[in-house]
């Protein structure tokens, strides 16, 4: 049966493999979902930044602040806008018909982007915008080419030039260099983009951190079941020859 | 291997007299004489009653705050996922639970594979069986349609395209599976509908199962009737001197077995619920959009051997029909296997080394063409695929020539510690 399992495990590598082939390489997210400054200045930021056009429209404020050790008071101050109240869901201000005149098309809803993008891909994406003339924004991006979406925090990051692939056929983009630094460091942009990918893998997953945790309990109770269920069957079994 | 005449008194008493309580037990339970050589092998039927059992509970408790409809449907899976109490659990228990009831019903298919479970007098307990096989099938794809997300929205619509490739009629009865031109809140609800009904007649079909089992009794490890060996044991001078009681040894047997499937299964659904993308695809974190195909479809790992037969066989006079009887045929042939095996013996172990290879290349035929059947369409894969689908097929359309002129080992009169 170790045999079999190893051979399964193994059989499962290169599908992990060949689901990042094919693209742009990410970079490693390193994301920790038990610090809760990172995600709380992360959910800052995304609600600075990012919340006029894109909602987390699965969640809800209070289940946010709980879960973040967020306060009532500035949940009220800093989160609630308009007249949104705590359990409300984390809709957005912007309509889609908004959307599509200004963007071309609506932006998405972020509440599961690390589920089916991953959160390296969103941290590597939120690091990898570079100026282009060609689109009405100015600037475009290797991991999502022709994206409808302004670099935002563009002013923060400095602008970037593309790196173009050298392989044959037409070059393409497959990642970006900083020209200038932008208002923050380099570490400091990275820092900035690390907090905001693990609060969106926080909200993609709220219950992530508690399942783990109890994981552990349900797996010791499991172990100790086993060991005396062994046991019992030891002891009915010795008489069978 | 009637039961032992027994008289209850008292309340079992007054139950017995009314209904075979007690008969029952005995019969199925209590003086069941299973062979005592039952190994590893031997969990998995159990195992796959557990977790029918496991889905049919979690499912009902889904339904009480799932939504069937297009425009609700993955917003109320989210909604189980983040605000009903325990909801991420059940969810997560019937998502991992799809995926270890194929890999346990695999295993104890491929047990019967060893030991030569499908002979006879066992061809209607297996056909029952593989029937089995087939509603799971039924029930995991209406099933995989509900979270409507894009792979679920999309898995559907390729696979019920397969229909239209009907010669003649195709067009319609695709139309007519659905419900509509394309997959639509009519198909869902349908779906839903089998969904949910799907796994009651499994149930039945368990019990069929199990009925049929008890008949023909246990086959074992060495593939030695323990009916046709000598009489007497401990507890009854009529059971077979090989067969111990079920009750008690083969449930505190299987008590093991589930601990240890348990655990498995919990490691699994509290650290890595959605298995590295394998049990829970990624693209079906996205809410089902008829106006954007996925780059790259794929059905569930439990399917993908199947879709790789699909995807082997070339199209013929411009139609994809071909691939869709290769598809159906790969399944269906199953039913024959006890007439198509024609050795001397049922158990690997005094097979001889033809059957082994030819048993081995089968395993990893089927566990290629599950990879390959993930992979995007590429010629190599596609190479691959046609060579492991040929493999596939001409381990069950030879084996009555192989299975026949292999040299066997003598077998023992009686099972073997």
């Amino acid at each position: 049966m170790k045999k079999l399992l190893a051979t399964a495990a193994l059989a499962l590598l290169p599908v992990l493999g060949f689901a990042n082939t094919g693209g742009p390489a990410l970079e490693e997210a390193n994301i920790d979902l038990r610090d809760q400054a990172s995600l709380q200045s992360g959910a800052r930021y995304f609600m600075s930044y990012c919340s006029g056009c894109h909602s987390l429209q699965y969640m809800r404020y209070n289940r946010m602040a709980a879960d973040l050790g967020i306060s009532d008071a500035d949940l009220r101050k800093y989160f609630l806008v308009g007249d949104a109240k705590p359990g409300d869901l984390m809709t957005r201000a912007m309509t889609v018909a908004d959307a599509e005149k200004w963007f071309g098309v609506p932006s998405p809803d972020l509440t599961l982007v690390t589920r089916w993008r991953s959160p390296d891909w969103v941290y590597t994406y939120l690091k990898s915008f570079y100026l282009d003339p060609t689109r009405p924004y100015g600037v475009n991006n290797p991991l999502f080419p022709n994206v409808a979406m302004p670099h935002i925090l563009g002013d923060l990051q400095g602008p970037q030039q593309p790196v173009m692939s050298h392989g044959a056929g037409t070059p393409v983009a497959v990642g970006a260099k900083l020209i200038k630094q932008g208002r923050l460091t380099a570490p400091q942009y990275d820092a900035m983009v690390r907090d905001i990918t693990a609060f969106l893998t926080y909200v993609g997953e709220p219950i992530q951190q508690e399942r783990k945790r109890l994981g552990v309990y349900v797996l010791m109770f499991l172990g100790v079941f086993f060991i005396f269920a062994y046991f019992l069957k030891k002891e009915y079994w010795k008489d069978v020859d | 291997m009637s039961a032992e005449e027994t008289t209850t008194t008292g309340f079992m008493g007054w139950i017995d007299k009314r209904f075979p309580a007690t008969k029952v037990w005995n019969e199925h339970l209590a003086q069941y004489y299973a062979p005592k050589n039952f190994n590893f092998w031997y969990y998995f039927g159990s195992l796959a009653i557990l977790v029918l059992v496991v889905q049919i509970l979690t499912g009902l408790f889904l339904a009480m705050s799932y939504k069937p409809s297009a425009a609700e449907a993955f917003a109320s899976v989210e909604y189980i996922m983040r605000d009903v109490e325990w909801g991420w659990l059940i969810r997560y228990l019937h998502s991992t639970g799809a995926s270890a009831f194929f890999i346990v019903v695999y295993l104890h298919m491929f047990r019967a594979l060893l030991y030569g479970s499908y002979r006879k007098p066992r061809e209607l307990l297996w056909i029952v069986g593989v029937v089995i096989y087939l509603a799971m099938m039924a029930s995991a794809f209406f099933g995989y349609l509900l979270p409507w997300g894009q792979m679920s929205y999309w898995g559907a619509q390729v696979i019920v395209n397969l229909f239209a490739a009907v010669p003649g009629y195709g067009p319609d009865l695709s139309t007519w599976v659905r419900g509509d031109y394309v997959i639509s809140d009519v198909t869902l609800n349908r779906f839903y509908a089998f969904h949910f009904v799907v796994p009651f007649v499994l149930a039945a079909l368990v019990f069929i199962h199990v009925v049929a089992l008890h008949a023909v009794g246990s086959n074992n490890p060495d593939g030695v009737e323990i009916k046709e060996g000598p009489k007497g044991n401990r507890w009854s001078k009529d059971a077979p001197s090989d067969g111990i009681p079920f009750h008690p040894y083969y449930t505190v047997k299987d008590i093991v077995g589930v601990a240890g499937f348990l655990i498995g299964f919990s490691a699994i659904l509290f650290y890595a619920p959605a298995f590295f993308g394998v049990f829970l695809e990624a693209p079906n974190f996205q809410p089902a959009n008829p106006m954007v195909t996925p780059l790259h479809i794929a059905p569930v790992w439990y399917f993908t051997p199947f879709y790789a037969i699909l995807r082997a066989v070339p199209p013929m006079y411009d139609s994809q029909f071909p691939g869709v009887v290769a598809m159906f045929a790969s399944i269906l042939i199953m039913f024959l296997l006890p007439w198509l095996d024609r050795s001397p013996v049922k158990s690997i172990r005094y097979k001889g080394r033809v059957s082994k290879i030819a048993l081995g290349i089968f395993v990893v035929s089927f566990v290629a063409l599950g990879y390959l059947g993930m992979m995007p369409v590429s010629a190599l894969a596609t190479f691959l695929s046609q060579v492991f689908t040929v493999l596939y097929f001409a381990f069950f359309l030879l084996m009555p020539i192989y299975s026949k002129l292999d040299k066997v080992k003598p077998v023992p009169e009686r099972v073997t510690a």
